[in-house]
């Protein structure tokens, strides 16, 4: 192969950058999973995952979206 | 939740939990589809013939193509999503342009590497301020990066996507100049060969490679998006519960 080195560093940068953007939206998710489970482990649940005969929290008016 | 999860209508994207359990059924075949891809697209890049002229620096371009084509496909679908966020106040096109940033970055900073890997070859050159096309590229990467500065800046999630949205309409002018810009100005970058109104002017041999591997790396994008985006939704659930938690907590401190 003729100009090997600037077609395998190509090659090479597209492979890191793709494996290093898999790896951190993996990690990201995978802490974000245990932050909302340590959250849930703690008591604290989603409004919409409370049973519904425990009286929902009074509102103040400041909904949270997503 | 005893409600349908199935999304019946395009308007139930709209609900964050239905958005959720799609994406968990779509991702592992988008990634899957996306993998086989790469090994066709990468078996065809290193098993056809090299250019007569450029000899086989022209298989870089099957790298640099799909990469600034992903560079410039990432900006639009942030600029559809911040019409999104700006017309309808929706917050699943607030979540996507957040989450597209960063994959639009990486994607661009990889246009720019494997150009100047392929202009010192061919060019005699790594980079020259001169060209239009090379110059508007790197505008584009600043302003991706301008534009993850901006949302980390602002901790009000909605108003950072507002103050964002305005950011990426006013920038979207960049990507028809990109677009056009050798057509424009003189450049030492070539002229379009696929995407021209006259059909493509580049041999079979190197187009066969060079779209699989487009299509291989725009599922690649949508894939680490849809995850992203999902990513981004647990960040704001997670801000969500540890604000009601403290309000919680400051109740009974204070009962």
């Amino acid at each position: 192969m003729n100009y090997a080195f600037y077609v395998l560093t190509s090659y090479g940068v597209a492979a890191a950058m793709t494996l290093c953007l898999i790896a951190w939206v993996w990690l990201d998710g995978r802490a974000r999973r245990r932050e909302l489970a340590e959250l849930e482990a703690s008591g604290i649940r989603r409004r919409s995952f409370q049973p519904k005969t425990e009286p929902a929290p009074p509102s103040n008016g400041r909904e949270t979206k997503a | 939740m005893t409600e349908s999860l199935a999304i019946t209508k395009l308007s139930d994207l709209a609900n964050p939990t239905r958005f959720m359990a799609l994406v968990g059924r779509l991702v592992p075949w988008l990634a899957a589809v996306t993998a086989l891809l790469f090994a066709i697209g990468l078996y065809l890049s290193f098993t056809t013939e090299g250019d007569y002229q450029q000899g086989d620096t022209v298989r870089i371009m099957y790298v640099h193509v799909p990469a600034a084509w992903l560079a410039m496909m990432c900006y639009t679908v942030m600029a559809l999503s911040a019409v999104g966020t700006l017309v309808w106040r929706h917050p699943l096109a607030d979540v996507s342009h957040k989450a597209a940033a960063p994959l639009g970055a990486a994607f661009t900073l990889l246009a720019l590497i494997t150009g100047s890997l392929w202009g010192k070859p061919m060019w005699g050159t790594w980079w020259t301020w001169g060209d239009a096309r090379l110059t508007s590229v790197f505008v584009l990467f600043l302003m991706y990066l301008g534009l993850i500065a901006l949302n980390r800046a602002i901790d009000d999630p909605s108003r950072a996507a507002r103050v964002s949205a305005v950011l990426i309409l006013v920038g979207f002018v960049n990507i028809p100049i990109i677009k056009f810009s050798v057509e424009w100005w003189n450049t030492l970058h070539q002229k379009s060969s696929v995407l021209r109104l006259d059909g493509p002017t580049i041999d079979p041999e190197f187009l066969r490679p060079l779209l699989v591997m487009a299509l291989a790396f725009t599922l690649l994008f949508f894939t680490l998006h849809l995850a992203a985006m999902r990513n981004e939704i647990l960040r704001r659930r997670v801000a969500a519960q540890r604000r009601m938690a403290a309000r919680m907590a400051s109740r009974q401190d204070a009962a």
